[in-house]
């Protein structure tokens, strides 16, 4: 009986065209990108919303990956059978922006008299996400910023205390280390998220013109003529001098594992990863995290977010949007903030969010002790042009143009100069072809 | 000369469509859809599209890096070709023999097809680990010999060693086939008359396996060149420095990653095409100086 009720229930939910389930709850689907521990944290928030309320019914659907998500969510869409709400990574907001087929979140709180405090998001989050006018299109959901995650017990053993500001302090720390016998320094993986994306924002240097793709279509890369190069250039001669060492997953421990497991002393790493990385390291040895250093002689700025956003796709029943509205409204309160920034390292998004759990005392005490920093990093000044965050076409294709050319001259194929010139000439001609591809539309 | 046919051609037809009707949903379809693409520029979430001519064409053929992943996926397809079929030419020679425990030898030669290529992908990735695997003491023997995460033609060598790891089976069952099919008086008259094992081999043997060996030949590098995904994928991704961008990864890459599917579908008839002339090259000019018996 019990399976014959499952089976009924699994049929209305494949053939959820009429968005309503055999208890006459509206049915919508809900596909994310996340997996593993944080998948399930986002399962969670599901089963708490179903348990909620009995008028809606939200079926989520991991789809095990980003990317994944992004693409099944466009073929879906092609075939009519797409889900209500998708979750979509950082990278992409350019792609579907410029896609139209979309329900601005702002737009449809307000359709559905939801009442939401938009000023109350943080504005190096919100702004991530906005249109020109400054309206959310989608809602902030996991976010995240990079942080150097530094082993103490290592510096103890070398004679250090304090972590880095400065990337000049950086390589004096790696020398120290390296000089106190410590084998591996610096676990290393080529992330243009954090080595190209966040480093600019930090030290308000442009990534690309149009003030980082905000103001128009016509828009080229300039990195290769920023301070990112004197970086690169640093991490190489790190690399060639041994005080820093490749780790990635196809060499198979990953920047993040060699730190958890002890062998390294830094790793730079998305906050996100602090509930992971304590329950790796489980103990075995005193760590925290810091701010990603700045060159000196630069005025420190804010980071902007990394992680992902909820859009709500066009095409549905008004039904379906007032459940998703629900489910929105519902991941916006302070409580489930609350369990979310538990669960995963991830940062509330909202100011009340940040405050409740500023004041229950959550950031004082190990293991969530740490985590406030990623805050201080995000809100470190108010987001300037340069420092909104990136909204470039095909940015995808871009940061795989900069990994492969940097690969390139760390494996001394050419130089970083060379390298980061030909990524920021074959990126340009990635940018023209998207903007020939929306020709004669804007960017909302 | 007679000739069995069906004097209702609508039976005939009945019973053909399904097969019809499979391949015009899972190939002509899609390839269809592709070249359309491949002329067009397409929005991503289909918002609409212009039509460009051979504009994505000639970008491609304009684009060092494209060419580049030509020319190692013509270097995978021969040396995966190669290796895996000396492999299992070898191989079959030996089970032919029917040396002790040959049958269970078979079955075991057999079984490695039967494994996923992303399963194989990960087996190799730790074998060839350059700090954790078994790879790893040759390192520790020869510091710094062995890189693949770094080197290119490192990572390339191991690809191709993967990837002639899964083809081994499927031309070992051919090869044995075919040496089963000769006739063991053949082989046993030139026993009779001195010839000794390599003798053989070399004299009666493989000059009647010309046919199979052909046939392999087309059907293993057709599927070096489109079947190479999911090695790549989980070995490599294409890396490092694009020293593994195979075609079939570099479509997969631009058109579901970077959403770039006019790109992509031009690459997927480019391919299609490639090995659409393969094969035609090789039925019409090699078959011809193969033997048939």
């Amino acid at each position: 009986m019990k399976l014959a009720y499952a089976s009924a229930t699994a049929l209305a939910v494949a053939l959820s065209t009429s968005a309503v389930s055999a208890e006459g709850k509206v049915t919508f689907e809900y596909w994310y990108g996340l997996s593993g521990q944080l998948g399930d944290a986002v399962q969670q928030t599901c089963d708490r919303f179903n348990a909620s309320q009995d008028q809606y019914e939200i079926v989520c659907i991991g789809q095990d990956g980003y990317a994944n998500a992004v693409q099944n969510s466009i073929a879906a869409f092609r075939a009519g059978q797409h889900p209500t709400v998708v979750q979509a990574y950082d990278a992409g907001t350019a792609d579907l922006m410029m896609s139209g087929e979309f329900y601005p979140v702002h737009q449809m709180m307000s359709d559905f008299g939801i009442d939401i405090d938009w000023d109350d998001y943080f504005p190096g989050i919100a702004n991530y996400y906005a249109s020109s006018k400054g309206e959310l299109f989608s809602m902030p959901f996991n976010s995240s910023t990079p942080m150097l995650y530094w082993n103490k017990a290592h510096y103890a053993a070398a004679g250090l205390e304090e972590p880095p500001a400065t990337w000049e302090e950086f390589e004096e720390r790696l020398k120290a280390l390296k000089a106190a016998g410590q084998e591996c320094a610096y676990a290393y993986a080529p992330a243009t998220w954090i080595d190209l994306e966040q480093f600019s924002m930090a030290h308000g240097v442009p990534v690309a013109s149009n003030n980082n793709g905000y103001d128009g279509l016509d828009s080229e890369y300039v990195y290769n003529t920023t301070i990112h190069v004197k970086h690169m250039e640093n991490i190489k001669r790190w690399l060639d001098e041994d005080l820093l060492e490749i780790r990635t997953n196809q060499g198979g421990l990953n920047a993040r594992d060699s730190f958890s497991q002890g062998e390294c002393s830094h790793y730079f790493g998305s906050i996100a990863s602090h509930q992971t990385v304590t329950n790796l390291v489980d103990g075995a040895f005193e760590w925290d995290v810091t701010m990603i250093p700045v060159y000196e002689g630069t005025e420190r700025q804010n980071t902007v977010v990394g992680g992902a956003s909820l859009w709500v796709l066009s095409g549905k029943s008004d039904e379906e949007y007032r459940g998703a509205a629900q489910y929105l409204k519902f991941l916006a309160t302070p409580e489930s903030e609350r369990i979310w920034s538990t669960n995963t390292g991830y940062i509330p998004v909202t100011k009340t969010g940040v405050n409740e759990l500023v004041e229950a005392g959550f950031y004082e005490e190990a293991p969530f002790k740490g985590r406030e920093v990623a805050l201080e990093s995000l809100t470190y000044t108010e987001p300037g042009p340069l420092t909104r965050g990136i909204r470039l076409g095909g940015f995808i294709q871009a940061r795989s143009e900069w990994s492969n050319e940097v690969q390139a001259a760390l494996q001394g194929e050419k130089t970083i100069q060379e390298a980061l010139d030909t990524a920021v000439e074959r990126s340009n001609a990635i940018l023209s072809k998207f903007a020939r591809t929306y020709r004669g539309k804007e960017l909302p | 000369m007679r000739r069995a046919y069906f004097k209702n051609n609508w039976i005939a037809a009945l019973v053909v469509a399904p097969q019809l009707l499979i391949i015009f949903v899972f190939f002509y379809w899609p390839s269809s859809q592709a070249l359309y693409w491949a002329f067009t520029l397409e929005q991503p979430w289909g918002g609409g599209n212009e039509w460009v001519g051979f504009e994505n064409f000639a970008f491609l053929l304009a684009d060092d890096r494209y060419w580049q992943s030509v020319r190692i996926s013509v270097i995978y397809a021969l040396a995966t070709t190669a290796l895996a079929m000396c492999m299992a030419l070898i191989l079959a020679l030996f089970a032919d023999r029917q040396l002790r425990g040959y049958k269970s030898f078979r079955i075991g030669l057999i079984w490695p097809y039967a494994v996923a290529a992303p399963a194989i992908g990960l087996a190799f990735r730790f074998i060839f680990n350059p700090s954790a695997g078994v790879a790893s003491y040759l390192n520790y023997a020869f510091p710094d010999i062995w890189n693949p995460v770094m080197n290119g033609s490192h990572a390339m060598t191991m690809v191709v060693i993967a990837g002639a790891w899964k083809q081994v089976s499927y031309s070992f069952i051919f090869f044995l086939a075919g040496l089963q099919a000769i006739p063991r008086s053949l082989t046993e008259a030139a026993a009779m008359e001195g010839a000794r094992h390599l003798r053989r081999m070399r004299d009666s043997q493989l000059p009647l396996l010309t046919p199979t060996f052909f046939v392999l030949l087309v059907i293993n590098i057709t599927d070096s060149f489109t079947d190479s995904f999911g090695i790549v994928d989980t070995m490599t991704s294409g890396g490092p420095a694009r020293a593994t961008n195979l075609m079939v990864y570099k479509i997969y890459e631009d058109g579901f990653r970077g959403l770039d599917y006019s790109g992509a579908a031009a690459q997927s008839i480019i391919l299609m095409l490639l090995v659409i002339a393969l094969t035609f090259v090789q039925f019409r000019y090699i078959e011809r100086r193969v033997h048939y018996t």
